[in-house]
């Protein structure tokens, strides 16, 4: 196996330069994304003017129709891409990619695309209205599952390649850690495998065969776990690729060095541990689920707040040290240091900051009983909101700011720069209206995935419908950011000046303690966190399975199918 | 890359992360907050 | 590997916090049984009027005792059937005096709904195959609606009723 290039200079951290076919396999993952940003985007806008009691769909287009784009095509499609092609880029800078990778990973890309078509057609032809958790017993067309199937079997591949790309990197420098963000990438891949398995499984045995017709009724609950034993860590997957940046990226960028390569790396291995064994804390209002065994999940739940503590931690002491360095004074003083008119730092930044609310409320979500004030209310869609569409996305459009110009051979001009903080300015107003208003709706008792509704009249709805006012208009603010990003994508890949832009990876301090060893022990890491699993799902899962009702046979009427 | 260093004695020395600390605090009493205020919610319906 | 002494200092308060927050839940739904629903309780999807509590004419309000009641709701798509009234009109409102214990009983006819008194602690996953249910005590006088707040098709959004807590 040939590596592309080798580079054996570089003591601390891996820079290889990425070829134009390298560059050509990152964008095209990239550039899905940004295309599932306008389409999601636009179905966004047309979901909040219909809650707002004023507009109606044309050419009888069901609301449901148009969420479940939103959330397919936003959760599963615009995360994905853009996760894979930040995955690639990193390991092709830190570890190389050869010939024969790439090759796989465009196997991988066709794979998901063919995929992706396949679900959206069934989508747009109004045969799967059943949402991005497709709950049994809702009957989908087949192909919608096949094309999940294919989207989830397309990532593996790409995560296989990863693991490849470290592994021969490895070989070839035996006594050397692996570079943080080579690490990282692992991470969030070998959790992607294991917690996308329950979902494979469920697809697989239960679904296809049954939306074909081959199995006459499904295990709604059994399919309901699987389900979430892959949608929290689905979750953690789309914020791991934000602490990349935040941990290993924003540091260079503001002139600074990594606060500690062992911290960041044990908050890793943290949040591969405490990810997946968690599912139940989204069935905590489910009636055949043990409450002993919801309440462990819900203490494994609050574990996986830790690394975020550490985070937190890192992040602000990354800011101060770099700040007194440059000569700050004071307490505070270090905070006006930070490059503020860097939109490659801002849009992360204030990505930072929705982190604090929206892990906060993450913690009250899971909170056992407490579950009930909030359960499937509209606040937990302004709750992920500031998570991944706050948080995550703005450090993946502050991401987007070097990394499409490096790979297209361009220039982050002063000009977009500008637009970029015009974008990220315009997202967090939108944002704050928006999932402000959805949070204080939902405390008031609202629904989410609910189309607009006066359910009869009353004074507690009416007090809704002027929240869905505040949401209509924080939704419009958001779409209008959502084309001017989509502007930003098209300038920085076709018409930003050429030139070299660069691909900002943070040193450790030259006098930074050595990483231990232990941390390249994948097998003890895989190894705890298949018996956390073990431990957190097993009796639970045989009760479920001893104690079932009948299964359900599967309805399509309820879809309009 | 880039392996230009001015390290001098100060890197040497722990870092002064008063201000740190004094945000994280910040932060974790935001939490405690909350948190909180949604349990008096749900204990009160 | 080497903790800033500030960072211990925040990762012992942090995680002392959540430890508190979780000996709090842990105490309602342990000792004091606040436990979310969790019962259980099996039923046949197919025929729910197998069970005395879904028989079409358990449905709805029932007064046990004083200060008791029973709210019995067969769900499907699109509605919350809670009986009929002595026209033989179907129930939309139920009215409960304040200060009531009433234990709410729900079981699906067909796919997964929700149910949630808005404005309350009664929030329910409706699944097929088993009995939701969730006791409580109506406090705070009001008109609250009940909401499916778990997609269940094209007219979820329709799918309502009302209860009255009256003074």
């Amino acid at each position: 196996m040939e590596l592309a290039k080798k580079d054996h200079e570089q003591p601390s951290v891996q820079s290889l330069a990425i070829s134009k076919p390298e560059s050509r396999l990152y964008m095209s993952f990239i550039s899905v994304a940004f295309i599932s940003l306008l389409i999601g985007g636009l179905m966004g806008l047309l979901q909040v003017f219909i809650r707002s009691g004023k507009f109606t769909l044309p050419a009888g287009i069901d609301y449901y129709q148009i969420l479940t784009v939103h959330g397919v095509i936003l959760g599963l499609v615009l995360t994905t891409y853009f996760i894979i092609g930040f995955h690639f880029s990193l390991m092709g800078k830190t570890v190389g990619i050869s010939i024969k990778q790439r090759k796989t990973a465009w196997v991988a890309f066709w794979i998901m695309v063919i995929g992706t078509i396949m679900t959206a057609i069934t989508i747009l032809f109004g045969e799967a209205s059943v949402l991005y958790t497709f709950y049994a017993p809702l009957r989908a067309h087949p192909a919608f599952y096949i094309g999940l199937a294919l989207v989830i079997i397309g990532s593996w591949i790409a995560g296989f390649v990863n693991w490849r790309q470290l592994a021969l990197w490895k070989k070839a420098h035996p006594d050397e850690k692996s570079p943080l963000l080579a690490f990282m990438v692992t991470v969030n891949t070998v959790m992607w495998f294991i917690a996308s398995l329950g979902v494979a499984v469920a697809v697989l045995v239960q679904f296809i065969p049954w939306s074909l017709g081959y199995a006459e009724t499904i295990n709604v609950l059994i399919s309901r776990t699987l389900f979430w034993y892959f949608g929290h860590p689905l979750v953690y997957f789309w914020l791991l690729p934000a602490y990349m940046a935040w941990y290993a990226i924003i540091p260079k960028i503001i002139g600074g060095k990594i606060f500690s390569d062992s911290l960041a790396r044990l908050s890793f291995v943290l949040f591969l541990f405490f990810s997946i064994p968690v599912g139940f804390h989204h069935q905590l209002t489910e009636p055949g689920i043990d409450p002993t065994w919801k309440f462990i999940q819900v203490v494994l739940t609050f574990m996986v707040v830790i690394p975020s503590l550490m985070t937190a931690f890192s992040m602000f002491a990354t800011f101060e040290i770099t700040g007194r360095r440059k000569g700050a004074k004071g307490l505070f003083g270090w905070f006006k240091k930070l490059p503020w008119k860097d939109v490659r730092f801002l849009a992360p930044f204030i990505g930072m900051l929705a982190f604090i609310p929206g892990g906060a409320g993450g913690i009250i979500n899971a909170s056992h009983q407490m579950n009930a004030l909030i359960h499937n209310t509209i606040w937990v869609t302004g709750h992920f909101h500031l998570t991944v569409a706050t948080t995550v996305m703005l450090t993946f459009f502050g991401i987007s700011y070097w990394l499409i110009p490096y790979l297209r051979g361009r220039k982050l001009t002063p000009n977009i720069n500008r637009l970029g903080i015009i974008q990220a300015i315009i997202w967090t107003v939108g944002m704050t209206i928006m999932s402000g208003a959805m949070h204080i709706e939902g405390l008031l008792g609202a629904p989410r995935r609910s189309s607009y509704s006066e359910y009869g009249g009353g004074e507690q709805v009416s007090e809704w419908i002027g929240y869905q006012m505040a949401q209509a208009i924080g939704g419009t603010i958001l779409f209008i950011g959502i084309v001017l990003m989509v502007y930003i994508f098209i300038k920085l890949t076709f018409f930003a000046p050429k030139g070299e832009e660069e691909f900002p990876i943070a040193e450790e301090e030259v006098d930074a303690q050595p990483t231990p060893a232990f941390f390249e022990n994948w097998k003890l890491w895989i190894g705890i966190t298949v018996a956390l699993i073990l431990a957190a799902y097993t009796i639970p899962f045989i009760e479920i399975i001893q104690t079932s009702p009948p299964g359900s046979v599967p309805f399509d009427f309820p879809i309009g199918r | 890359m880039r392996k230009r260093k001015d390290h001098q004695a100060s890197e040497n020395e722990k870092p002064n992360l008063i201000g740190t600390f004094i945000s994280v605090m910040l932060l974790g009493a935001f939490i405690i907050i909350t948190w909180f205020g949604a349990y008096a919610l749900f204990i009160s319906r | 590997m080497h903790l800033h002494k500030f960072e211990k200092i925040w990762l012992v308060c942090g995680i002392g916090s959540l430890v508190v927050f979780l000996f709090i839940v842990g105490y309602g739904a342990f000792w004091q049984g606040t436990h979310p629903q969790s019962h259980g309780v099996t039923i046949d999807p197919y025929n729910i009027e197998s069970n005395e509590a879904f028989k079409p004419e358990n449905l709805g309000l029932t007064k046990v005792d004083d200060d008791k009641y029973i709210v019995n709701i067969a769900a499907s798509a699109f509605n919350y059937d809670l009986g009929k009234d002595e026209e033989g009109n179907a129930v939309k409102t139920i009215r409960i005096p304040k200060g009531s214990t009433v234990l709410f009983q729900a079981a699906t006819k067909d796919v997964v709904h929700g149910f949630h008194v808005a404005g309350t602690n009664v929030n329910m996953m409706v699944e097929p195959g088993y009995v939701s249910s969730l006791e409580t005590v109506m406090d705070n006088a009001g008109t609250y609606t009940i909401v499916c707040n778990e997609y269940c098709g094209v007219g979820h959004h329709m799918m309502y009723a009302t209860v009255e807590v009256y003074e």
